[in-house]
């Protein structure tokens, strides 16, 4: 047995976690969150929405099952570094093709393990999220504090545009095709595509940046605002094309990012919740029909509750704290989830809302038809 | 939703007695479904037939009836009390099963009785595999090939589909008794017989192997508002081939990508509703091919089970609590978290930690018994451990199963070492490592077992680790590999053992190196939100979580895995000790590892550790709490042993002295002490040499008990007639040393066995002021507390088998029956000067004997034993918790004002149940080594009346007609014609080998003669298998025929037929057959009926 290289972690208010290093070699700042789901770690690791972030693992054994080329829900991993208790050393998995040792490693993002992840857990829950920096090359946490001050905070980071497709793109539907959606990437997870393929519709997937007159040339049936990192406050410009979207009534969905997005459009507030939600075990109150769902989580901001305007319905509430989960317009064929229901990772149990956009889209042709 | 209000009286249905496939874990989930309905208002009418239950409290239910789970009794119990609801989902199967039959009887419907929890389509539809079946077919999900036979026709046709190996599983059974996997048609023919017996509804499935799977299982709740939620996954260790009740489990899953883990959720989900269970736990199984991920649904249980005992353990969500409260119409959001008490409980849990649990078998009690694993359950009991990693919680495990010695397995051949690991049994651990340790690569280990890689890689890690330290010298090992081995959860004594050294230096050299472990706690999020709950584990990581207090503490150690001899009765004493230290202001604070119990629910004390029971965690858990006493008393032997070492690190020990303690178990001293109290005790010796042994027996005279000292429950106890017989038990069953010597004792024939349970003050000076001031002039404070020594005499249980047979595995009735007034007197003087010799403060038992018109004392016990529920329950008084009073030195004994013997109101029987059933091959012959599992109560005017309902409550259908059959030895036969008489009288036809037969003709009892087994066909076992006998009556006639009665005992035991194997045994079941047939109908008492005159005595405690 080799003795481990070392490697340590520093928060910004100086607290250290010395542990071993995995993945790639090398130094790397971010916002230090967590994440309590226990399986996904490939699906977290490959999730936009984490640009910026260092993702701590509150389950403790990570890599278990290895990394296969299918789960990967965009084209690369996008996490600054990644936390563990233990990293596996044997990727058992008949989908396996590597370890995710190697699999950070080709990507070259840095991990540290060993160390006590419920300590860290701990503290960011009890201080609230904070940024950090993980290194295996130089140990000396002083000097790692400093880079760490250095780096930049989150509030009101614009990230989208790192991590949007540089041109767009198209998603074939399965099967004949129902609708045309165009779906505006902030970062969007490549399951959300595939539930609206499912459903018969061609996407297309645009650039963060591009305009509300572009996207109404493509005459889409409905629009789609994805999931994506950084502080929506940060995201003005994008409101602003949104709004002029909103006003021609083509049916609109956002989640995550998409769904702070609508807020702002029609004046609600977004802020930056302590230490986030992030995982698939969040339950969701659909207050339209009193059901609840196990729903994936991945958010750091949210929408307030007391700056939503008249014209907005408040459709779904996370009961763990009762925040903003869902709203929907009154007039407007627009609705939006703070949470993932694509899942990947996470529980299928808000996959209805889908179906429920293509019932929104259906019923606005069928109107526009008459 | 808001709650019900059509109902408010629900009758509740427990497990009966412990059983293999059925133990505490239903004590745990029906004591939680009581107490949140009873808090919710509900009047809780409760049935039970096991009295070592904390169910069966009178505090818990309204009303509390210890009555037979029967169709008979239970709708008495009905017709008596009227409720308007039954919850039939937190008693096991049994419970199950009882409500469909009063369903299918009508009883229910007659009644008005409403079923909350589940209704009869889904538990129909959950429980019959055929019906199962073509649900999940309707709904898309795949269910493994194959189908039901009813006859061995349909099972022929059926094979040719599924081809071998082919598994076999009969319907309705507990533990798949009568199952198995059959490799070619010999095998299947037999398997399939077997199963068609054992199911009720004579139905097996037969089903394509999967055997190599891997093998989840889902926990599932939902609500009337069809809410659904996952409470916990968990992954065998083991493959599909070994029942889950045998296999290593794991939870959360840890092989599974997030995609194959959803689509397990997503079927559990379809699952549920497909079935139709509206309220409450269910448990799912699949079975996943690790070579592509195809799946399959192997059963639901709509029930709370074993594993969501698990669950609940293994994630701190109390499923079977919330089960009830969603049965009376609350839905998931809006139930509060009570360990985060901030969050709802329509989550679903996750956990930042690992949780294994491993069975613990007992096929050393079961000579003859092959030991391999299968479909069938074969386990007594298990432990659970949590870590931060697998291999922490593995071998944290491994360390709370106790004295599991690795088996030397040095120059096993290769073929032979193969077989063990393709074939798994209950040393697997023993063969997995050896091999690892010796070349086998984890591909060829996964070959053999199919035992996922990804576990193998984990206990490699660990070999390897061992191998950095094995050899060194302990200061040698470098503080980092010292660190990581503590990490792997490698115990100080197994450091220890690899560098030479001893535990004590092992732990002050981590101590040096500040090697010390933290705790961590179990609050169902991950650490996502905070947890006010202090449910513990311990880890060797940087922070500690414990945050002790400075209240006043007692520890409760508790009594680690079920085993035969060691089970709930001290798991109940335990509780006790801890709600009765809770009510007198202490904060109480459990130690254990069993996730089936009360004691380790975390709101059965005030700090739960979920911790092995060695002296290395227990003291580190001292020194985290600093506790002002420690109880070793009450968890049987498992604390009692580590009293000596616990003592001499300066632990706390209150109440009976450890000196005392070995007083009365090493054999000289105790000697010696009744010679000089001048009590008789049978001639005895001890020898840690076979010479010695044979030396004794000599001077005493044969036949002599034999046995180890230190163990409970008679391991490896015989009785030896011969020299030779002696000499090849001290050459064969045990390891004698001077530390554990054997014990031999002139073995008193035919004697009557008593049972004695006392409480005792006798120690002079409040024992927690002596036991935190030791430092302090004791003799000052003891002159200002002395107080005169008293002795409560709890009860006088006279066993119904003779000497010989293991108390524990004897009926035992209170009051005694049958003992001379005088005989009652002197036991009673007897108790009184040992409790005082041996200082007892707290609890004590004594076992005794007469023979001749003189007692001996044949052993003392001084702890809670396990007879304590039974006569807590029997008398109305709660001793336990009187005793952890005096110890705690909160009262003294005499400020209870109790009597000097304790009444009891009505005549009360216990008597054992055996799980031979699960044994093919064994004889199922009573003697001194225990065998019993759990046992039963009966409560009655008469002894008939009692004695009849515990063999009832015990599996036993009193037959009340039909032909008896008598074989016995010569010395019974006098004995014999009083009971053909009597049998006679109650209209039996009477049937019997040669001998009997002439000695019954003689007196003028019609009697036909029969075959033994060795005389030709058909025999007498012939006669039992095509039904014709409805009673057994055959006491041992010695080695020559030994192989006829075990021929018949095990027909008996396969066609359920009473068989009786001692005179006293059948005296008694003709008593009950007697009272049973003149009785009009059946009457059932509540103990809150039976005891509304001792209610006093715990009002005042």
């Amino acid at each position: 047995m080799n003795l481990s290289k070392k490697a340590i972690l520093v928060l910004e208010d100086g607290r250290t976690f010395r542990g071993e290093s995995f993945g790639a070699d090398g130094e790397s700042f971010g916002e230090m969150v967590f994440n309590t789901s226990m399986s996904g770690y490939q699906e977290i690791l490959t999730d936009p929405s984490y640009a910026g972030q260092i993702v701590c693992m509150t389950y403790p054994q990570i890599g278990n099952y290895g990394v296969n080329p299918e789960d990967v829900e965009s084209r690369r991993p996008w996490v600054e570094g990644f936390v563990v208790r233990e990293a596996s050393k044997k990727a058992s998995n008949w989908r396996s093709t590597e370890t995710l040792d190697s699999y950070l490693k080709r990507h070259n993002i840095v991990g540290i393990e060993q160390i006590d992840t419920r300590a860290l857990v701990r503290h960011i829950r009890d201080k609230g999220a904070m940024r950090a920096g993980i290194s295996s090359i130089d140990l000396d946490e002083k000097k790692l504090l400093e880079k760490v001050l250095a780096s930049p905070v989150m509030t009101d980071r614009e990230l989208a545009g790192d991590v949007t497709a540089a041109k767009l793109y198209e998603h074939a539907p399965v099967g004949e095709e129902k609708f045309h959606i165009v779906a505006y990437d902030f970062g969007v997870k490549t399951n959300s595509l595939r539930e609206f393929a499912k459903l018969g519709c061609r996407i297309t997937v645009v650039p963060a940046e591009t305009s509300a007159d572009e996207v109404l040339k493509m005459r889409p049936d409905g629009i789609f605002l994805s999931n994506g990192p950084g502080d929506p406050a940060s995201m003005k410009k994008t409101v602003d094309e949104i709004k002029k979207l909103t006003e021609l009534k083509v049916p609109m969905f956002g989640i995550c990012l998409g769904h702070q997005i609508i807020g702002q459009t029609f004046g609600s507030k977004t802020y930056k919740l302590k230490y986030g939600h992030r995982g698939g075990n969040q339950p969701i109150k659909d207050l339209t029909t009193g059901k609840i769902e196990i729903a994936s989580h991945n958010h750091g901001f949210a929408v307030e509750a007391e700056s939503l305007p008249a014209e907005l319905e408040l459709t779904h509430i996370n009961l763990n704290d009762n925040t903003v989960a869902g709203l929907r317009h009154k007039r407007l064929p627009i609705f939006s989830v703070q949470y993932h229901p694509e899942s990947a990772p996470g529980p299928h149990d808000s996959e209805y809302l889908f179906k429920r956009f293509i019932e929104l889209m259906t019923e606005n042709t069928k109107g526009a038809a008459n | 939703m808001p709650k019900r209000t059509d109902i408010n009286k629900i009758l509740i249905i427990g497990s009966g007695p412990i059983v293999i496939g059925q133990a505490c874990e239903f004590d745990y989930s029906g004591t939680q479904a009581c107490r949140a309905l009873k808090q919710e208002g509900f009047e809780i009418i409760l049935v039970n037939s096991n009295p070592a239950t904390i169910m069966t409290d009178p505090e818990i239910a309204d009303k509390t009836y210890i009555e037979p789970l029967t169709v008979e009794s239970v709708t008495v119990i009905i017709e008596k009390e009227r409720p308007d609801a039954v919850l039939p989902t937190v008693g096991g199967q049994t419970a199950l099963n009882l409500a469909v039959d009063l369903y299918e009887q009508g009883v229910l419907e007659r009644f008005g009785v409403k079923l909350i929890g589940a209704n009869i389509d889904s538990i129909k539809v959950g429980e019959d595999r055929e019906l199962f079946k073509e649900a999940m077919d309707e709904i898309g999900i795949p269910s493994a090939k194959g189908g039901f036979a009813h006859t061995w026709d349909e099972a022929k046709k059926l094979v040719e589909e599924t081809g071998y190996p082919a598994i076999i599983r009969p319907a309705f059974t507990l533990g798949g008794t009568g199952g198995g996997v059959a490799y070619n048609p010999e095998e299947f023919e037999e398997i399939v017989e077997r199963g068609l017996s054992a199911s009720p509804i004579s139905q097996v499935l037969i089903e394509e192997s999967i055997l190599g799977w891997k093998e989840y299982e889902l926990e599932v709740m939902r609500d009337l508002n069809d809410n659904v939620v996952i409470i916990c996954s968990i992954e065998n260790f083991d493959p599909m081939g070994v029942h889950t009740g045998d296999s290593i489990t794991v939870a959360p899953a840890q092989t599974l990508t997030d995609v194959e883990y959803q689509k397990l959720r997503d079927m559990s989900l379809a699952c549920i509703r497909r079935v139709g269970v509206e309220t409450g736990g269910s448990n799912i199984q699949f079975a996943v091919n690790p070579e592509n991920g195809d799946i399959r649904i192997i059963e639901m249980n709509p029930r709370v089970s074993r594993s969501s005992a698990l669950a609940s353990k293994a994630t701190g969500f109390p499923i079977a609590k919330i089960a009830a409260k969603l049965a009376v119409g609350y839905t998931l959001d809006e139930i509060p978290n009570d360990i985060t008490k901030k969050t709802p409980a329509s989550f679903e849990p996750t956990i930042d930690y690992v949780v294994t649990k491993i069975p613990k078998w007992a096929f050393e009690k079961f000579p003859g018994a092959e030991d391999v694993l299968g479909t069938q359950m074969k386990s007594v009991g298990e432990v659970m451990a949590i870590g931060r990693t697998f291999k922490e919680s593995l071998f944290k495990g491994l360390r709370s199963l106790e004295a599991i010695k690795p088996l030397r397995l040095e120059g096993i051949p290769d073929h032979v070492l193969q077989q063990k690991l393709a074939r798994p049994n209950s040393n697997r651990f023993s063969y997995l490592t050896y091999a690892l340790r010796n070349g086998y690569s984890i591909a060829e280990i996964h070959r053999l077992t199919k035992i996922d890689p990804w576990f193998l890689e984990q206990l490699q890690e660990v070999m390897l680790l061992q191998a950095r330290i094995d050899g060194r010298k302990l200061n040698d090992v470098p503080s980092e590999v010292l660190r990581q081995a503590k990490e792997y959860a490698l115990s100080d004594r197994r450091i220890s053992y690899l560098t030479n050294s001893t535990e004590k230096e092992v732990r002050e050299r981590r101590k040096d190196l500040n090697i010390l472990p933290v705790y961590k706690r179990v609050d169902t999020c991950g650490a996502e939100f905070e947890s006010n709950t202090p449910y513990l584990y311990s880890t060797y990581e940087e922070e500690n979580e414990a945050e002790p207090t400075d209240r006043r503490k007692i520890m409760i150690l508790g009594s680690g895995p079920n085993r035969i001899g060691q089970g709930i009765e001290f798991d109940y004493c335990c509780c006790h000790a801890s709600f009765a230290l809770q009510d007198a202001d202490f904060e109480t604070i459990m130690v254990n590892c069993n996730p089936e119990t009360v004691s380790t629910d975390y709101d059965t004390s005030d700090r739960l550790y979920f911790e092995p029971l060695t002296f290395e965690d227990v003291m580190n858990i001292v020194e985290t709490e600093n506790p002002e006493g420690v109880i070793v008393q009450f968890g049987g032997q498992t604390p009692l042993n580590l009293a000596d070492e616990l003592n001499e690190a300066g632990v706390p020990i209150i109440g009976t002295s450890p000196d005392s303690i070995d007083l009365a178990e090493d054999r000289k001293r105790f000697s010696a002490l009744l010679q000089e109290l001048k009590i008789p005790q049978p001639e005895n010796g001890t020898a840690v040499s076979g010479e010695e042994a044979k030396a004794i027996a000599e001077k005493i005279g044969y036949p002599v008990v034999v046995r180890p000292s230190f163990v409970l429950g008679g391991r490896a106890m015989a009785i030896v007639y011969d020299e030779q017989t002696l000499d090849e038990y001290m050459r064969s069953a045990v390891d004698a040393s001077p530390e554990k010597p054997i014990l031999i004792d002139k073995f008193l024939e035919r004697a009557v066995e008593i049972d004695v349970d006392a409480l005792a003050d006798c120690d002079g000076a409040r024992t927690l002021l002596s036991a935190t001031s030791s430092d302090t002039d004791k003799s000052g404070e003891a002159d200002k507390s002395v107080r005169a020594p008293s002795v409560v005499i709890c009860g006088i249980q006279e066993h119904i088998e003779e000497a010989g047979i293991h108390s524990g595995d004897s009926s035992s009735v209170l009051p005694a029956q049958k003992i001379a007034e005088e005989h009652l007197e002197t036991i009673k003087h007897y108790t009184r000067n040992l409790a005082k010799a041996l200082k007892v403060v707290g609890l004590m038992n004594l076992q005794l004997a007469i023979k001749d018109d003189r007692v001996y004392v044949i052993e003392v016990n001084p702890r809670a034993s396990r007879t304590v529920p039974f006569v807590a329950k029997a008398t109305g008084v709660p001793i336990a918790k009187i005793a952890s009073l005096i110890m705690a030195g909160v009262k003294t004994l005499a400020e209870f004002n109790l009597p000097e013997m304790l009444e009891v109101p009505m005549i009360f029987v216990k008597s054992p149940v055996f799980p031979f059933k699960k044994f093919a091959g064994v004889d199922p012959i009573l003697g001194p080594e225990m065998h019993s599992t759990g046992e039963v109560m009966g409560v009655g005017e008469t002894f008939g009346e009692a004695y009849g309902k515990a063999m009832i409550s015990a599996g036993t259908d009193l037959p009340m007609s039909g032909t008896a059959f008598i074989s016995v030895n010569d010395s019974d036969k006098g004995q014999a014609v009083v009971l053909a008489r009597r049998l006679d009288k109650l209209g039996f036809k009477l049937i019997a080998t040669y001998g009997t037969t002439l000695r019954l003709r003689e007196v003028g009892l019609e009697c036909k003669t029969v075959f033994k087994v060795n005389e030709g066909r058909p025999n007498i076992a012939d006669h039992i298998k095509q039904g014709e006998i409805s009673l057994i009556i055959n006491t041992p006639l010695g080695r020559t025929s030994h192989y006829d009665e075990k021929a018949i005992r095990k027909a008996a035991l396969q066609f359920n037929v009473p068989c009786v194997t001692t005179m006293t045994g059948a005296e008694a079941l003709v008593e009950a057959i007697s009272a049973k047939q003149s009785e009009d109908v059946v009457v059932v008492r509540s103990l809150q009926d039976i005891h509304s005159t001792s209610f006093k005595v715990r009002s005042t405690i």
